[in-house]
């Protein structure tokens, strides 16, 4: 047990300590972010103080727009001016656009557009502003003047009851909530199917490391072979522990960094009209929150105690599952890693099923395909975190995911057995190329 | 004498292949013992069992006076197989501290050693070098220290002199007599004869899975002997016509004799002497181990079988 440490240790220590580990752990995480911070930060950012003028001649607006300045965006109605005076104000710096609406202009039923006439080309999020700002106002008008109906009146119109959809055990199962449990699922199923493949060939490839270096005889003749297997796998385990505790502390960290970075970032966001023909912004904006809040009440009612434990559970159960078959493949190479393809080829195809599986459970967490592929040890990883991100036991009974983590952990102890009799024999063959049936006489062999 | 090893009846087959078949010997403790073989004679399936990779399928193994124990007796014995190698990435400080604990070394005692041993062999501005910078004849010698780091009881060297330059071969050889004099025993493997010469107190001989030759070196030279002679004459020999001897070559005042059966060595000085031919010198000539080895081997099927895989 001591020697396993050992060697897990050195395997651990060994990838941590390369400068390869933190770029891609902390390095990269970060440089994503950062790209992705500074695109919305451009996005969002809009110019302070956009004064536009308004020389509104028809009189559609009515003299509205001014009340709806809100330090960014400022209208200023003008009177007597012409294109070419505010041409001159904008030159002068006095505004920064300016909305020319001709007496001919007509509102009802007409398709005129209406020119905003800037002299740089203006940010996407302050169009929008803009562009929400004066459909607002007509709207209105157009409403009033051939429905003969007020806003609020529109909006109580438009007010829909909240239709809710619940199980018999009375667990309110929203929409959002469903929406919500399909994402987790799937995020979570598809992590644990990258898992199972990059740290399943690093301990592949570890070992062919040990082989080719002509080192694994040397190790093997101060421990056993399989000491030498679980130590590796072990250390590359931990590895993976390591790079995923320090992402949820990055993503956790983030979290309370954002808004000390970009303070105003959510406001302006949940500010901005989204769609801006259906309402007024003031509607939007209460539409919108109903939505967070919906999606803040969804992510509330999944059990995220459940979801992090039934995560690291199967993340290490199929780790150990798999790497052990890896390792064994790997032990069997020669010079050539061109060779392990082939013998690869029976253990990436139930992870890739498995990953198939998952995508048809997510959606249907008690199909029988979704059942079957949560129970059966090489492909349940992957499929039952789909069905345990829509709850337990709404999506997946309690007995069945007490039968599927037993067999799970038989699964692996058998792979882990299967493998190290392979591995035994492998990390010690030289110069001669490995198929199915010399493989199945290593197995077969007594010691 | 105490014996280190004892290996009884040891036999391991593979598939249909006999690699090991029903050997034994025992090795003295201190000794240098050389184990000696064509390819594919299965010496590595036999050091294998020895060294606890493999379990014999029959016969026993009696390490230090009582039965081999593979998990712990492996710590008191220090193996470099000839397929060897380190990881090339690894400092070598590190790497020498990690195979020491391996051996069941602690932290503290490991770097006492290996400080020693790197102080010994002129090694120390190594420590932080990687393995994939060091020369093949500098990781020989990495290799070596890592291998007797421990003190090991029992030494097991496969072909420890491929690849190091005369000087330090000569080290290295230095060291091997060193640790047996200090109470290590060392088994030494080899198709180099004149190094078995040299260094080896005992060596046995295995061909195809079987035992062919066990003894001294001095031992085996006697038992194969061919009864030859080198004599040298003050002058040209003038009378060489006896039935004591026949003259198998001549060169100026040298020859070389067989002694025809029946007779002894001091009836051919007696013939020199009685026709008064001064004697310069006498010499029995022993066969080289290189001659036995080849004459032993030649003819078996040991140059195909060398081709199947021994080691599966």
């Amino acid at each position: 047990m001591n020697k396993i440490l050992i060697i897990a240790r050195r395997e651990f220590l060994s990838r941590v300590q390369k400068k390869t580990f933190l770029l891609t752990t902390i390095g990269l995480p970060i440089l994503i972010f950062g790209i992705y911070a500074l695109i919305i930060y451009f996005a969002v950012k809009t110019t302070d103080n956009f004064t536009i003028a308004i020389a509104d001649e028809a009189n559609i607006f009515e003299g509205k727009l001014a009340k709806k300045n809100d330090g960014e965006i400022n209208f200023i109605h003008v009177q007597n001016e012409t294109p070419e005076t505010l041409k001159k104000q904008i030159e002068a710096k006095k505004i920064n656009a300016f909305v020319f609406i001709p007496k001919t202009f007509d509102i009802t039923g007409s398709t005129d557009s209406i020119q905003v006439i800037s002299d740089k080309s203006v940010g996407l999020i302050t169009r929008e502003k803009i562009i929400g700002k004066l459909n607002n106002v007509i709207e209105e008008k157009k409403m009033l003047g051939s429905l003969h109906i007020t806003k609020t009146q529109l909006d109580s119109l438009q007010k829909t009851n909240e239709i809710v959809f619940t199980t018999t055990k009375g667990v309110e199962d929203t929409s959002k909530k469903a929406g919500i449990s399909y994402g987790v699922g799937f995020v979570s199923g598809f992590l644990i199917y990258i898992i199972l493949f990059i740290y399943g060939t690093m301990v592949m490839r570890g070992v062919m490391e040990e082989k080719t270096n002509r080192i694994a005889e040397v190790i093997v003749s101060s421990v056993k072979p399989f000491q030498l297997m679980m130590g590796k796998i072990f250390g590359i385990g931990s590895v993976g522990l390591v790079q995923f505790l320090i992402w949820i502390i990055l993503i956790i960290g983030l979290q309370f960094l954002l808004p000390i970075i970009f303070p105003d970032m959510l406001t302006q966001m949940q500010a901005q009209p989204m769609q801006p023909g259906i309402g007024a912004a003031a509607s939007t904006m209460s539409q919108e929150n109903t939505a967070m809040v919906g999606i803040m009440n969804g992510i509330g009612q999944v059990n995220w105690l459940l979801i992090v434990g039934c995560f690291l559970f199967y993340f290490l159960g199929g780790y150990f599952l798999y790497s052990s078959l890896f390792a064994a493949v790997g032990s069997t190479v020669n010079e050539d890693p061109q060779d392990a393809q082939s013998l690869m080829l029976p253990i990436t195809m139930p992870i890739i099923f498995g990953m198939v599986i998952m995508m048809k459970a997510v959606n249907d967490p008690n199909s029988s395909l979704a059942i079957f592929g949560s129970i059966f040890p090489l492909t349940s990883p992957i499929v039952m975190m789909a069905r345990i991100a829509h709850g337990v036991p709404e999506g997946v009974s309690i007995l069945q995911l007490l039968i599927s983590m037993a067999c799970l952990i038989v699964g692996f102890v058998a792979t882990t057995w299967l493998a190290g009799k392979i591995y035994r024999t492998g990390i010690l063959m030289y110069g001669k190329k490995v198929n199915w049936k010399t493989i199945g006489s290593w197995i077969l062999r007594k010691n | 004498m105490d014996k280190i090893l004892e290996l009884n009846n040891l036999q391991k087959f593979f598939s249909s292949q006999k690699a090991v078949d029903d050997i034994s010997f025992s090795i003295d403790k201190g000794s240098i013992f050389g184990l000696l073989g064509p390819n594919g004679a299965g010496k590595t399936t036999l050091i294998r069992m020895i060294t606890g990779i493999f379990y014999p399928d029959n016969g026993s193994i009696i390490f230090d006076g009582k039965k081999f124990d593979p998990i712990n007796d492996v710590l008191k014995i220090g193996y470099m197989p000839e397929e060897r190698g380190l990881y090339k990435k690894m400092k070598i400080g590190e790497q020498a501290l990690y195979l020491a604990q391996l051996k069941g070394m602690s932290k503290k005692d490991a770097m006492e050693r290996i400080i020693f041993w790197f102080k010994k062999l002129e090694m120390e501005s190594w420590w932080n070098k990687k393995v994939e910078d060091l020369s093949k004849g500098m990781s020989q010698k990495l290799q070596f220290v890592t291998t007797v780091l421990h003190e090991p009881k029992l030494i097991i060297l496969d072909e420890p002199f491929s690849g190091l330059d005369p000087i330090n071969a000569n080290l290295i050889k230095d060291e091997i007599y060193g640790l047996a004099q200090r109470g290590s025993t060392v088994i030494f493997s080899t198709h180099r004869m004149e190094q078995v010469e040299e260094i080896c107190d005992h060596i046995v001989l295995v061909n195809l899975g079987k035992k062919i030759l066990d003894g001294t070196v001095q031992d085996i030279k006697q038992q194969f002997k061919k009864n030859k002679f080198s004599i040298t004459l003050q002058n040209e020999p003038t009378n060489t016509l006896s039935n004591v001897f026949t003259i198998d070559a001549q060169n100026n005042n040298s020859l070389t004799v067989s002694i025809n059966n029946g007779y002894k060595s001091n009836d051919v000085l007696k013939h020199f002497i009685d026709t008064n031919q001064a004697i310069e010198s006498f010499n029995e000539i022993l066969p080289g181990l290189n001659e036995i080895f080849i004459s032993l081997v030649e003819g078996t099927k040991a140059k195909t079988r060398a081709f199947e895989a021994v080691t599966v």
